[in-house]
């Protein structure tokens, strides 16, 4: 990659940070708890967008980042107030800013120019006609929309000769008289004749004239004068930029010899001129040396020393400088500003080969401790102690390295908020979302892997579950609907929930689109639980009018599915009225699983423990026999049927009937129970999970695979998916309807 | 001895660019993300020429520039100033906290090392 490829990276990589701020940034002053930096860093951002945006050629971005950044402007000065109408465009347009941003950042044709458009109208509106006079520009002329008095320069790193090359030498007589505020301002008087120098043949000449008395000397005065003859082939315009940053420092005569009028050398130039230019610039220089108190010199030498003094005499002046005052009452400001850790960036490939790293540690060390088994040490041993700390720190590593991975889900829920508004201008619904545990932390996976799902989520809730405004009020309800998304660790697992206080799940209809689609047969017994998991099943899709929202051929069940894949759960509890919860429950990370390894038909496996909710050993007179395999469990008045986990899995040939059998109750993201019969329990530990499609195929009913502290291998279990393909085989929809016959 | 330049910008694309065109000049470049990191940075370094923006957060452009100027040493060292646009009020504002020049961005590399020379020697 190029560097400006690179660098164009970059500003995308900052755009996104920068977007963030700009929402957040917007969110604080509609919800009224704005200070002066909030909308300055408001300002800042999308300043900073444009900036960029005009170095990239991005001239969509860069014509909407431009109204936007005056109407902040207007604000910022207090000329427009922050009105919660006109915050509601402000959003919006952060939102088409972000459009517009990813259009450009996946290089594709930004869509919905027609909203730009308006919102770019409604920005106008509030600055009134003239935004380019009310703005930092004020100098600049107002310009039409199109134009936007903003010229993005393209980046050209190539050193090219675009020097305006006049064909001809022409001589100027050039006065220059700085004022004292140049030196101050950092410019010196050497530089400036030393540039002007190389535009041709200079003659200068320093008029020393008003240069008092050395102890009359201010030191931060300006006493010099020079006059310079120059023989160029520049024009008027390339003097006068080189004099461009002291313009209002200095008194400044350019005047061309031969007479043509100032400013013209340009065009139409006699013939003559040029043919004279020699005999004129050779009069001068014989001309120099009798001058009074004057001194020619063909470079500026003498000028140098002169200007040396000027430097050694501000330096007398120094000691006397105050200590800088400004900036440290902004200090004051910067304590206020939220701190921002120090972080640096590092490639996501290293913290994953660490990772990998600590997970052969892990089971490195689970070896070292079954040998010193093994070995019949004791347990007052210095191995055995010894071994004790390694494991200690061993964990700690382990969990070090895991917060590396682990990110706020702040960025994550911020754009649901996004999402929100969109759904709700969509629907001409009113919803507001309120975020709560965003400082949660989260393997980075897992954050970007629960976007689209969120995305979906949400949607959903502002789309079937909040009501109409109407509708809401009818209901005694306020007219804003509240979607809420919170996430916070729960008993070593994150548990994300997406609720709103709508009218909850309709189940009469649920069930009956589910009977109408043959999901379930029409006389089911189903709970109310059961009805709303309905929701989750493949093929099932509530929305009966494709709206803009729904009708995208994503349902629930790619929710759960994408849930799944993750490692965690999804479940839904519904209240008529009041409103619907989804919760999430996810791993903290997805290199290491929390298990019970157990033995069934010889074989270890490992049951994650999310999935366990109890263990227990049953009686004889619990289990009831249905069919020729089919067997139930009496838990406490409950039938759950059983799973004979070897039979299920193949390792043995017919199930077992070992009184000595343990029943490992389990329960399935449907909500629905089991009862996993295994031969015996091991142990309950942490497992590194090695993924099996990774390194061979998939395997059904089986997760994953992990290392043993013996160096065996053992499968880590699917239950759902062992549960599910358990129930096909007795050719039952759902396990509960067998429990109920 | 290649001139150094302290190059403060709350932008990382434009510390980048700044970098990256600065450095290909010959230039030794020092980069810092706002104005108070800018003033920390003069703590024992004094640069030939510093660039600076003028909209950062913590301290901006105009409170950097009357910073440098209070600073023993660095009363006299060039400062020229970025604007994204060429406002006059901007740099009149800039000009009166004691800022030398100003480069107006998005800056071609030409008219950046030109700005320098023309404050540098």
């Amino acid at each position: 990659m190029d560097s400006m490829e690179t660098i164009k990276q970059t500003f995308f990589q900052e755009c996104e940070d920068l977007l963030q701020d700009l929402e957040s940034g917007l969110i604080l002053m509609n919800d009224g708890e704005s200070d002066d930096e909030t909308i300055n860093s408001v300002f800042r951002a999308v300043h900073s967008i444009k900036g960029g945006a005009g170095a990239f050629e991005l001239t969509e971005l860069v014509k909407f980042a431009h109204i936007f950044e005056n109407t902040l402007d207007e604000i910022r000065s207090d000329r427009l107030e922050a009105s919660k109408e006109v915050l509601k465009v402000l959003l919006q347009s952060s939102d088409t800013l972000t459009d517009l941003f990813e259009a450009a950042r996946d290089d594709v044709e930004f869509d919905d120019t027609e909203r730009a458009d308006e919102l770019r109208a409604a920005l106008q509106g509030f600055i009134g006609d003239k935004p380019e006079e009310a703005s930092d520009d004020g100098g600049m002329p107002a310009m039409s929309m199109d134009d936007m008095g903003f010229e993005p320069v393209i980046l050209d790193f190539d050193f090219g000769d675009d020097v305006d090359v006049a064909p001809d030498a022409i001589v100027f007589d050039i006065v220059f008289t700085p004022n004292a505020t140049m030196y101050a301002h950092g410019n010196e008087a050497v530089r400036l004749l030393s540039n002007l120098a190389e535009l041709g043949d200079a003659n200068i000449t320093c008029d020393r004239s008003t240069l008092p008395a050395f102890d009359d000397i201010d030191p931060e005065g300006a006493y010099l004068s020079w006059s310079i003859e120059l023989e160029t082939e520049k024009t008027e315009d390339d003097i006068r930029e080189i004099f461009d940053f002291v313009e209002d420092d200095c008194e400044l005569q350019i005047t061309q010899r031969g007479g043509a009028p100032e400013g013209g050398p340009e065009d139409g130039l006699p013939d003559e001129d040029s043919a004279e230019t020699p005999d004129i610039a050779i009069e001068t220089t014989s001309e120099a040396p009798a001058m009074d108190n004057n001194e020619a010199v063909s470079a500026a030498p003498v000028e140098v020393a002169s200007v040396e003094i000027e430097v050694k005499a501000e330096e007398k002046e120094q000691p006397k400088a105050e200590a800088p005052a400004k900036p440290e009452k902004k200090a004051e400001k910067k304590a206020a500003a939220p701190v921002q850790a120090a972080t640096i960036r590092i490639n996501l490939e290293r913290v994953d080969r660490l990772i990998n790293l600590v997970g052969e540690l892990v089971i490195n060390q689970a070896m070292l401790t079954e040998c010193v088994v093994e070995a019949g040490l004791s347990r007052d041993s210095a191995v055995s102690s010894g071994l004790d700390e390694f494991k200690q720190l061993t964990r700690e590593i382990q969990e070090s390295v895991m917060a590396i991975r682990a990110q706020p889900v702040q960025s994550l829920f911020q754009r649901m908020s996004r999402v929100v508004r969109k759904a709700a201008q969509a629907t001409d619904k009113s919803v507001r979302l309120v975020l709560e545990g965003e400082f949660t932390e989260v393997d980075k996976t897992i954050v970007e892997k629960l976007a689209d799902p969120l995305t979906h989520m949400i949607r959903n809730a502002v789309d079937h579950g909040v009501e109409t405004p109407e509708k809401r009020l009818e209901n005694g309800k306020p007219e804003e609907g509240i979607v809420t998304l919170s996430a916070a660790h729960r008993s070593g697992k994150i548990v994300i929930e997406v609720s709103d206080d709508g009218a909850g799940v309709n189940r009469e209809r649920v069930k009956q689109i589910a009977i109408d689609k043959g999901l379930i047969p029409e006389d089911a017994p189903l709970s109310d639980s059961e009805i709303d998991n309905l929701l989750f099943m493949p093929g099932f899709s509530t929305a009966e009018n494709v709206t803009t929202l729904s009708g995208r051929g994503v349902g629930m069940d790619v929710v759960k599915r994408a849930i799944q894949s993750l490692g965690g759960r999804v479940t839904i509890s519904s209240e008529p009225g009041k409103g619907s919860v989804f919760t999430i429950s996810l791993p903290l990370t997805l290199a290491i699983l929390d298990g019970m390894l157990v033995h069934a038909a010889g074989q270890t496996l490992v049951i994650p423990l999310t999935a366990i909710v109890e263990t227990l050993i049953p009686k004889p007179g619990d289990i009831h026999h249905m069919g020729p395999d089919g067997r139930v469990l009496n838990i406490r008045g409950t039938f759950v049927p059983m799973i004979d986990v070897g039979y299920e899995l193949g390792f043995r040939d017919s199930p077992t009937h070992s009184e000595r059998s343990v029943v490992l109750s389990v329960e399935t993201d449907g909500g629905t129970q089991s009862a996993l019969l295994v031969d015996a329990i091991q142990d309950q530990r942490q497992v590194v999970i090695k993924s099996l499609e990774d390194n061979y195929g998939h395997v059904p009913s089986i997760a994953a695979a992990t290392i043993l502290g013996d160096g065996r291998i053992a499968l880590i279990l699917d239950v759902d998916n062992l549960v599910s393909s358990a129930g096909d085989s007795r050719a039952s929809f759902d396990p509960t309807l067998v429990a109920a016959e | 001895m290649p001139l150094n330049i302290l190059a403060i910008d709350d932008s990382r694309t434009m510390r980048d660019m700044l970098k990256f065109a600065l450095s290909d000049a010959g230039f030794d470049v020092t980069l810092a993300e706002d104005g108070q990191k800018g003033l920390d940075a003069l703590d024992g370094y004094t640069p030939d020429v510093i660039i600076t923006d003028i909209n950062m957060p913590v301290l901006d452009g105009f409170g950097l520039i009357e910073g440098v100027r209070k600073m023993p040493g660095l009363r006299a060292v060039p400062i020229l100033v970025l604007t994204t646009e060429s406002s006059q009020e901007l740099k009149q504002r800039a000009r009166q906290a004691g800022a030398t020049g100003w480069i107006v961005k998005p800056f071609d590399k030409v008219k950046l090392v030109n700005a320098i020379h023309k404050v540098a020697a």
